[in-house]
């Protein structure tokens, strides 16, 4: 009788649900933040993390700040980042996030409620097709029909995500299956899907190639880009670096991954990059391109593009190896495998003559602007910032002119200390991404550096920041315009400011420019933060910069500064799009 | 470089949502698709897709690269036009009249088409050829008046090595 109690007591603690199977298999991954935001069909997933120690659930105010913050966590850790939504409506919101995690290869599991297995395709109360609507903007998606496929979906999603080229991977649950019970289950320990394989390792051949073709150049650059961050190849690239004395330019994926200050540092590239880099990528004879993708705001004019180049493109996605550009010598695999590989086959290389042409470009500093007495320089905020936090700082950004003037101005120094989304742009992005940044606990400063259109695409998520006491420091750019549309409006479209004067109302008399304007500014975001319990600093004063800035690092917890800058400063240099990247605009 | 086209043959996990990644991946990226066939194989898991795409050879790369990226798809085999056997599946309805009723059947035989259907006004043809014959089969049945073709689209293999 006793034996048999026992068998049973075993047989239930195996049995499990599929709500649990699922908060159970985020713990066996070694998630420890996940976002998200409850909804109907996901209330029995919401109801197993009610009791859950293991991991820690942040409530955000909007599904897609549960997307970028469980991006930001996973930019700023390389480890998966997850979300949580519920159906339709939840799943559509969380859409941008996941498609700006697969622009910028990053890992991320997002999980979905879904309606009822029978009532799938029936228009049932909030159901979209998720798996259809995430197909083209995830990595692989899943949806679960049967409960006893949930573990090994699980398994399989994470895999996916931080293998190969990293990517999101959305995992649809239909409420029926989270409600469903597995008898017995184990969460697999390994996982093999026989579709997929990606290639780490390098083709020693190849590698001997490169080795070789790098000894023969003359004029060499490497271009390095995010897969040297997603790869962690940080140290193999500076030792190739500094062994063959190659000159180094950076995507804005890949900023972190070789030290800003380094000699052989000439900055970023293409349409806002440094003219340093651009001049040395036209002129050179070999690019080495280590898990960078040619994107077009690199490369502006494709034909044109560094046109005396042989190409080698180490990248661990065979599709990205002549997409744009027709490479030389491809070598498939983890970056950092195939560099510590080539290291060990490259001779040193001294400095020459080409090393005494480049730094000629690169000249004194590679990025400069007309400084001012009296009005703020939003350049001047990302430089002040620099020089008090001397690149040990998470630094976030959202999108726009700020976003570049901070891939311009701040010297990232490590990897990791860059979190923005490059590849697809998203407004919106780095205020959530910040607050999953801070929750990695990264023992420096977090800030989200913002323009006042972008903050204002998830501002709601100051709410998340303040409850949970999440010190980001929001640094806010205010120019009163969307800046970078409007640039281009004054540069290509006659200065008509369509639609980017965030001043601008239906009753708008016609525009005298924003010197004449007497409208006030809406919203106060001074007022507004301090309403949800943040302390907010604002000036519009040069020598008051650096106090602030200061000041917000030092409180414990988040801030938010704002900055009211010069209002028509541009972005320079710039490469029009199209053109090719030697064919630079520069402050007039 | 000039467009031609191309057969790939590729193997993926039999689930649903395949044909629909397959298909996406296509129009997503603006690549051609001229005809797609898709049945399971011998093993039930997994299902063969046959298809016919044109383009330069930049973008026949990028196609076959991009197929392989897909986390369901096993196999792609980029099919070299001259060491394949192709063959497509025709159903096409004539009209016909007693008179022309014979030129028709003819024309059949000439092909080694099969006689699917007759009925007081039409004959339904059934053959099997390559992309070539069933093209030919279809012009020279035209001035009949075609009142409806079916194609199956190819389906190929990889001729057996000597």
């Amino acid at each position: 009788m006793k034996t048999g109690n026992r068998e049973e007591y075993a047989e239930e603690v195996l049995k499990k649900t599929g709500a649990q199977i699922v908060v159970d298999a985020l713990v066996q991954e070694g998630v420890d933040v996940v976002f998200g935001y409850p909804g109907g069909v996901v209330i029995p997933i919401f109801d197993v993390l009610y009791d859950t120690k293991e991991l820690t659930f942040v409530l955000t105010r909007h599904e897609q700040g549960a997307a970028h913050a469980a991006d930001g966590y996973a930019r700023a850790t390389g480890r998966v980042g997850v979300c949580i939504a519920t159906s339709g409506p939840g799943a559509v919101n969380i859409m941008t996030g996941v498609a700006t995690a697969y622009l910028d290869s990053i890992p991320m599991v997002a999980i979905t409620g879904q309606v009822a297995s029978p009532l799938l395709g029936t228009d049932a109360f909030q159901e979209a097709d998720v798996v259809g609507i995430s197909r083209p903007i995830t990595k692989h998606n899943f949806l679960v029909k049967n409960v006893n496929d949930l573990p090994v979906v699980l398994k399989q999603a994470f895999h996916i995500a931080r293998t190969g080229r990293p990517g999101p991977v959305l995992v649809d649950v239909p409420i029926d299956v989270a409600r469903g019970i597995v008898d017995k289950y184990e969460y697999p320990s390994s996982v093999s899907i026989r579709s997929y394989k990606p290639t780490v390792n390098g083709h020693p051949k190849q590698i001997e190639k490169v080795a070789e073709l790098i000894a023969k150049s003359e004029r060499p650059l490497i271009y390095a880009g995010g897969g040297c961050i997603a790869s962690g190849c940080h140290e193999e690239l500076r030792k190739l670096a500094e062994t063959t004395n190659i000159p180094v330019t950076v995507t804005f994926m890949g900023l972190g991954c070789f030290p800003a200050e380094h000699p052989l540092f000439i900055g970023m590239p293409g349409m806002h990059g440094a003219k340093c880099a651009n001049y040395t990528l036209q002129n050179c004879d070999l690019i080495v391109s280590v898990g960078a993708r040619f994107d077009d705001r690199v490369t502006g004019f494709v034909e044109k593009f560094a046109p005396n180049a042989s190409i080698i493109h180490i990248d661990i996605d065979p599709a990205s190896v002549s997409k744009i550009m027709k490479v030389d010598i491809p070598v498939v695999g983890d970056a950092k495998n195939i560099l510590t590989a080539l290291n060990k086959k490259i001779k040193p290389r001294p400095a020459d003559a080409w090393n005494e042409k480049v730094m000629g470009w690169k000249g004194a500093k590679l990025f400069t602007y007309q400084p001012s007495d009296t009005e703020i320089k939003p350049q001047s905020v990302i430089e002040t910032l620099y020089d008090i936090t001397k690149g040990d700082a998470v630094v976030c950004t959202e999108v726009g002119q700020h976003q570049m003037w901070t891939a311009q101005y701040y010297k990232f120094k490590k990897p990791r200390s860059l979190v923005s989304s490059g590849g697809l742009g998203t407004m919106g992005f780095g205020l959530p991404a910040a607050m999953g940044a801070a929750l990695t606990n990264p023992g420096v400063p977090v800030f989200d550096i913002a323009g006042d259109g972008s903050i204002q695409m998830n501002i709601q998520e100051l709410a998340t920041i303040s409850i949970n006491k999440i010190p980001v420091k929001v640094v806010i750019l205010n120019n009163s315009y969307l800046g970078m549309v409007r640039q281009w409006q004054q540069l290509f479209y006659n200065k008509r400011y369509s639609a980017t004067c965030l001043r601008h109302s239906i009753k708008c008399p016609e525009c005298k420019g924003p010197q004449e304007c007497e409208k006030k500014y809406i919203p106060d975001f001074v007022a507004l933060s301090e309403s949800y319990g943040i302390p907010a600093f604002r000036t519009d004063k040069p020598s008051e910069v650096t106090e602030i800035l200061r000041k917000g690092i030092e409180i414990d917890g988040p801030c938010v500064m704002e900055f009211i800058v010069s209002a028509e400063e541009n972005v320079f240099p710039m490469v029009p799009a199209g053109k090719p990247i030697d064919e630079i605009l520069e402050e007039s | 470089m000039s467009a031609s086209t191309h057969t790939i043959s590729l193997l993926i996990e039999n689930q649903s949502g395949s044909l629909s990644r397959v298909a996406g991946l296509f129009s997503s990226r603006g690549y051609n698709i001229s005809s797609l066939t898709v049945a399971e194989t011998d093993d039930p898991s997994v299902a063969r897709m046959t298809i016919v795409t044109s383009g330069d050879d930049d973008i026949l790369e990028q196609i076959v690269k991009q197929l392989n990226k897909l986390i369901d798809v096993i196999k792609v085999i980029d099919f070299i036009e001259d060491l394949i056997i192709e063959r497509e599946l025709l159903l096409i309805r004539i009209d016909s009249t007693k008179s022309s009723r014979h030129e028709i059947i003819e024309l059949a035989n000439l092909f080694k088409a099969g006689i699917a259907s007759v009925s007081p006004t039409s004959v339904t043809l059934e053959f099997m050829g390559t992309k070539q014959q069933v093209d030919d089969l279809i012009t020279m049945l035209k001035p009949h008046g075609i009142k409806e073709t079916v194609r199956s689209g190819a389906v190929a293999v990889a001729k057996a090595r000597k």
